[in-house]
């Protein structure tokens, strides 16, 4: 090491076998990660046991496969209540309404939550909050707000906008505290008032990133909204459960099937009006 | 194309202004400029009809939650007074059956997320290499990896655990199968996202050299990834040990069948102790990975 610390040292220029020479090692650093890590894996590994399948574990991926290859087609192109796409399109209701209200009620918080704008107490008292409510999992806000709502798509609205406050007002503060405050200054040299500041030096820099976060945060809702539906929040979660504790594979297919072609067009969508809000 | 012609650049004016023709305003020198009509008015149109359509589907009633707002509190009040004696049993010998569940299932839940992460990452590696246009120049190979990633990504995790626990039956190996789906599906993406960025003059130096493709790779961009993977692999056991604290309400092992057997009971006063436990360790898991990751970058 003393030697190849003295020759870096030196004025002349070094040869390619010097440089190679002087490389920096690292090789106990990797060791102990590699260690921890192999570590992590024996003990992590004590607790999952692979016991064979399951009693019929073999026909059932066997009826899995066959659903997924042969969807129930007239499940998928009924337009009635019962058909997948009334289903869709009742968990993307509920999640636009979900998100939308999460998105409201996030702002008031994430205000609040900032401690660039409110004393460290009361930023830190609402920070508390916001851990709070996203500790609790969305199927136990499910069950809570059942009580109120009884088991429909009115419950799926509330607790998805209930549970979207957590993320969304973990990104509006980071586009809070990014805003550019000289441009506040100037405006305030200009002889603006107080009004005009917040409408011409903050909207214009907090609205992009607010629909943005928004919009990602749809995405992740039209998910959740199907897995909701198992608790009976309504959605399409309910019936693709139902059949597949009965075993209705095509059935399943067809479910599966609406779901993801449902979840790649909200994905392109939603990409495409980000990306075009990122660039202005 | 002929060369001598003038570039003259014809700009074709989107769709919306040629049906609402801009206002054409005269400046005092002379000049005029065109106002393009505002698009907010169609676009706030569209925003509440989505919504008026979305309320109407959903059953939104507003009176509801006013009138029944006070049975919200039931359940939240029980969640908020837990069950001390689930962490009492650390200590005191009588309440040791409650605290032997809860620690048995918070580990299990750990264990999981642990190993899950770990094989799915592994796993994500070399397909997100192969999805990648930079280094793999087969057009037919991306796109069939990357449709197939983004299957993966759109099914539900509760799902997928439903369908694991089906076929390798109930317990903490179903929940791992579905973690390491989830996982791979959500590393693989964010990884050619990220190699698709990198610097690939050192790519080509060394196969100038006559390394193959895998030598390359190994020796050109794998400094380069290595730690943005392994941020991205504690941002997915981040995830993953929320995730797979509800997977065995499908029957997927961990935390979530004590979670299921409670809600069964209505005995919300054991809830909100197994949640403060998974509060705790989802606590001391993000900042020890927070920190990990700080220091990665």
């Amino acid at each position: 090491m003393a030697k190849t610390k003295s020759l870096l040292n030196t004025d002349r220029p070094l040869t390619i076998e010097e440089v190679y020479e002087a490389r920096p090692r690292l090789w106990l650093l990797y060791t102990v990660v590699v260690l921890i890590i192999a570590a992590l894996l024996g003990w992590s590994g004590s607790a999952i046991s692979y016991n064979g399948l399951a009693n019929k574990g073999m026909e059932i991926a066997k009826g899995i496969a066959n659903g997924l290859t042969h969807p129930d087609t007239h499940l998928l192109f009924n337009l009635t209540d019962e058909g997948v796409p009334y289903q869709l399109l009742q968990t993307v209701a509920i999640a636009v309404l979900g998100t939308l209200i999460g998105g409201v009620l996030a702002i008031p918080f994430s205000f609040l939550a900032c401690d660039r704008i409110v004393p460290k107490w009361v930023a830190v008292i609402f920070q508390a909050v916001i851990l709070g409510i996203r500790t609790i999992p969305s199927l136990v806000w499910a069950l809570v707000w059942i009580r109120v709502t009884g088991p429909n798509a009115f419950c799926g609205v509330v607790t998805e906008s209930v549970c979207s406050i957590g993320m969304i007002c973990k990104m509006y503060i980071t586009a809070i505290e990014d805003v550019d405050t000289k441009i506040l200054e100037s405006l305030d040299a200009a002889g603006c008032t107080g009004f005009q500041k917040v409408r011409y030096g903050m909207l214009p820099q907090i609205i992009p990133n607010f629909i943005s976060t928004v919009i990602y945060r749809f995405d992740i809702n039209v998910k959740d909204a199907t897995t909701l539906g198992i608790v009976g929040a309504g959605g399409i979660g309910a019936a693709l459960i139902q059949c597949m504790n009965s075993s209705r594979w095509s059935m399943v297919g067809a479910y599966l099937f609406g779901l993801v072609a449902l979840m790649i067009v909200i994905e392109i969508f939603s990409t495409r009006v980000r990306n075009r809000l990122a660039r202005g | 194309m002929k060369n001598n012609q003038t570039n003259e650049v014809v700009v074709r004016p989107p769709l919306f202004d040629r049906i609402f023709k801009p206002k054409t305003i005269t400046l005092s020198n002379g000049h005029t400029v065109e106002k393009p009509m505002s698009r907010a008015p169609f676009i706030w149109a569209a925003v509440i009809a989505v919504v008026l359509i979305s309320a109407r589907m959903t059953g939104f009633d507003f009176r509801v939650i006013i009138e029944r707002g006070g049975q919200l509190t039931y359940i939240l009040s029980r969640i908020f007074h837990p069950d001390w004696s689930y962490f009492r049993g650390i200590f005191v010998e009588a309440d040791r059956a409650n605290a032997v569940k809860l620690f048995n299932a918070l580990l299990d839940t750990i264990k999981m997320s642990i190993m899950g992460s770990m094989i799915g990452a592994t796993l994500a590696l070399p397909i997100a290499v192969l999805s990648s246009t930079n280094i793999n120049k087969n057009k037919a190979v991306v796109w069939f990896f990357r449709i197939i990633l983004m299957i993966i990504r759109t099914l539900p995790t509760l799902i997928i655990a439903k369908f694991a626990s089906l076929i390798f039956g109930l317990g903490t190996y179903a929940g791992t199968v579905a973690i390491v789906v989830f996982t791979f599906g959500i590393v693989a993406k964010m990884m050619y996202e990220s190699i698709e960025t990198i610097d690939m003059g050192a790519f080509e130096a060394t196969e100038s050299f006559g390394a193959n493709k895998f030598q390359a790779f190994w020796s050109a961009c794998m400094p380069q990834i290595l730690p943005t993977y392994l941020s991205y692999c504690l941002y997915s056991l981040e995830m993953n040990i929320r995730a797979a604290a509800i997977l065995g309400y499908v029957g997927a092992g961990g935390l979530g069948i004590l979670i299921n057997e409670v809600i069964g009971w209505r005995d919300y006063e054991s809830l909100g102790a197994i949640l403060l436990g998974l509060f705790v360790v989802v606590f001391i898991i993000e900042n020890t990975s927070q920190y990990l990751r700080r220091k990665l970058s």
